[in-house]
């Protein structure tokens, strides 16, 4: 499929009329194309207006009951009660949580945050990564310094990052997680922050000893470490 | 763990963080526990929703369920179906309420959206859409809350506008909105030219836009 063609999707994504296999390639194409993007939103806009022609019951108050429940029971990703209850997060309703949203995935929503799609779905890989690891009873938690939080790793020396109130990245710019053998800091994976708690999962083991830290560093990441270092620990 | 600093050679003063030049940690005011929301704007419930406010979502499920249910009822005809799509949905605004909050787009654009996808996913796994239509009774519930007398307005703009929609661009968007179909399907289904379903469901979208904005409205549910 050309580009052209592409563009012509814009109004039957907005209605979600496309096949999967024709969603997949439009929202791979939005990515890289501004006017789609912009016209989406807009199309968007009306198309969901028309919700509001339809005169439906009341959903039952069961509903209601069973979403809450289900909300009090998983806490966003992003605010897993980590001191309420050390590591004992209930990992398959957190995953699956994660895979619900997943599975209702936002077209642009989710773009502009991540710059690609690509990048968007392996977050939630990387975030069902991270969960997997704070919620092992086996895992050890060792205290940030600079930040509110924890470096998490597990036996097997994965290792995810915990913290709190960070705030997002700004424009342009991208956390960077290194770690630090005592060689030289090797990047770990890029995060953007922001929300109440960011969990995020280290894209290389953490051996005893090392050093996992956070910097600072333009979007799309650095091989190696420019920004000073925001925080980090040191895992036993 | 314990006197980690004394053992560990090197280690580094974070120095950015200990000169206060902290992009990390800015305070966040604990939510308010709960009440009354009713002052709020659609975004900030969002927005308290993003911080893990579980009575926000609760409020704004209130304001879009009738919606939200109606809609995905229409789409699925199954009550169960369509229970599980509003679940679901508002399950992911619980859950990326935060990724959300960065956009500018209106917040019922983003939940009626995750509805509409949920259930049109579901629709095409289950293939009910063949399916004769249920008969769904308007009103089950006795008196009306605010919220629905506001959504009752906002729907007496949308149809009125789609009355001024020529009828080949309004039949395309309904089939395609409402009836979950794909647009090869609608091509199918209309006996027209894929190119023409296009240019009708995109003619039509923009003209729908229009005709809304000249109408006022607005698919914010909040108090004004």
């Amino acid at each position: 499929m050309n580009v052209s063609d592409l563009h012509d999707l814009v109004a039957a994504h907005a209605l979600d009329a496309l096949e999967l296999r024709e969603r997949e390639l439009f929202e791979r194409h939005l990515v890289t194309c501004d006017r789609c993007r912009g016209e989406l939103e807009t199309l968007q806009e009306a198309a969901s207006a028309l919700a509001f022609d339809v005169e439906g019951p009341t959903p039952p108050p069961e509903l209601r009951a069973r979403l809450l429940a289900r909300v009090r029971e998983q806490q966003p990703a992003s605010v897993v009660p980590l001191a309420r209850r050390r590591w004992a997060v209930p990992a398959a309703a957190a995953l699956a949580a994660a895979a619900a949203a997943g599975a209702v995935g936002l077209g642009i929503w989710g773009l502009s945050l991540s710059r690609s799609l690509e990048s968007e779905q392996s977050a939630r890989r990387a975030e069902a990564r991270a969960l997997e690891i704070v919620s092992d009873p086996a895992a050890t938690r060792y205290p940030l310094r600079g930040a509110d939080g924890a470096i998490v790793v597990t036996p097997a020396r994965a290792a995810a990052l915990v913290v709190s109130r960070l705030a997002a990245a700004p424009s342009g710019k991208t956390y960077e997680l290194w770690v630090d053998r005592g060689d030289a800091p090797r990047p770990a994976g890029l995060f953007r922050g922001g929300g109440d708690r960011t969990i995020v999962a280290l894209e290389r083991p953490v051996p005893a000893g090392a050093l996992v830290s956070v910097s600072l560093e333009r979007a799309g990441g650095v091989d190696r470490l420019t920004g000073p270092l925001l925080f980090g620990a040191r895992a036993a | 763990m314990q006197n980690r600093r004394s053992t560990m050679p090197h280690e580094p003063e974070f120095p950015a963080a200990a000169r206060g030049n902290t992009v990390v940690a800015l305070p966040i005011p604990p939510p308010p526990s709960s009440g009354p929301f009713n002052h709020l704007s659609d975004e900030a419930l969002v927005a308290l929703v993003a911080r893990g406010d579980d009575d926000a979502l609760a409020a704004l499920y209130d304001r879009f369920s009738r919606v939200a249910y109606g809609l995905a009822l229409r789409i699925l005809r199954d009550r169960a179906l369509a229970e599980d799509a509003v679940q679901e949905a508002f399950l992911a605004v619980w859950r990326t309420a935060d990724r959300f909050l960065i956009e500018r787009a209106k917040p019922s654009t983003w939940i009626l959206t995750l509805v509409h996808r949920r259930s049109v996913d579901l629709v095409r796994r289950e293939e009910r859409r063949r399916a004769d239509p249920i008969e769904v009774a308007p009103h089950e519930s006795g008196a009306e809350t605010a919220d629905e007398v506001e959504v009752r307005a906002e729907r007496r703009i949308v149809q009125h506008a789609l009355t001024r929609l020529p009828a080949d661009q309004r039949e395309a968007l309904e089939l395609a909105y409402y009836g979950g179909l794909t647009q090869t399907e609608l091509a199918e289904r209309l006996g027209q030219p894929l190119g023409t379903i296009k240019s009708r469901m995109f003619t039509g979208l923009r003209r729908l836009r229009e005709l809304l904005a000249e109408e006022g409205f607005e698919a914010e549910l909040s108090r004004r």
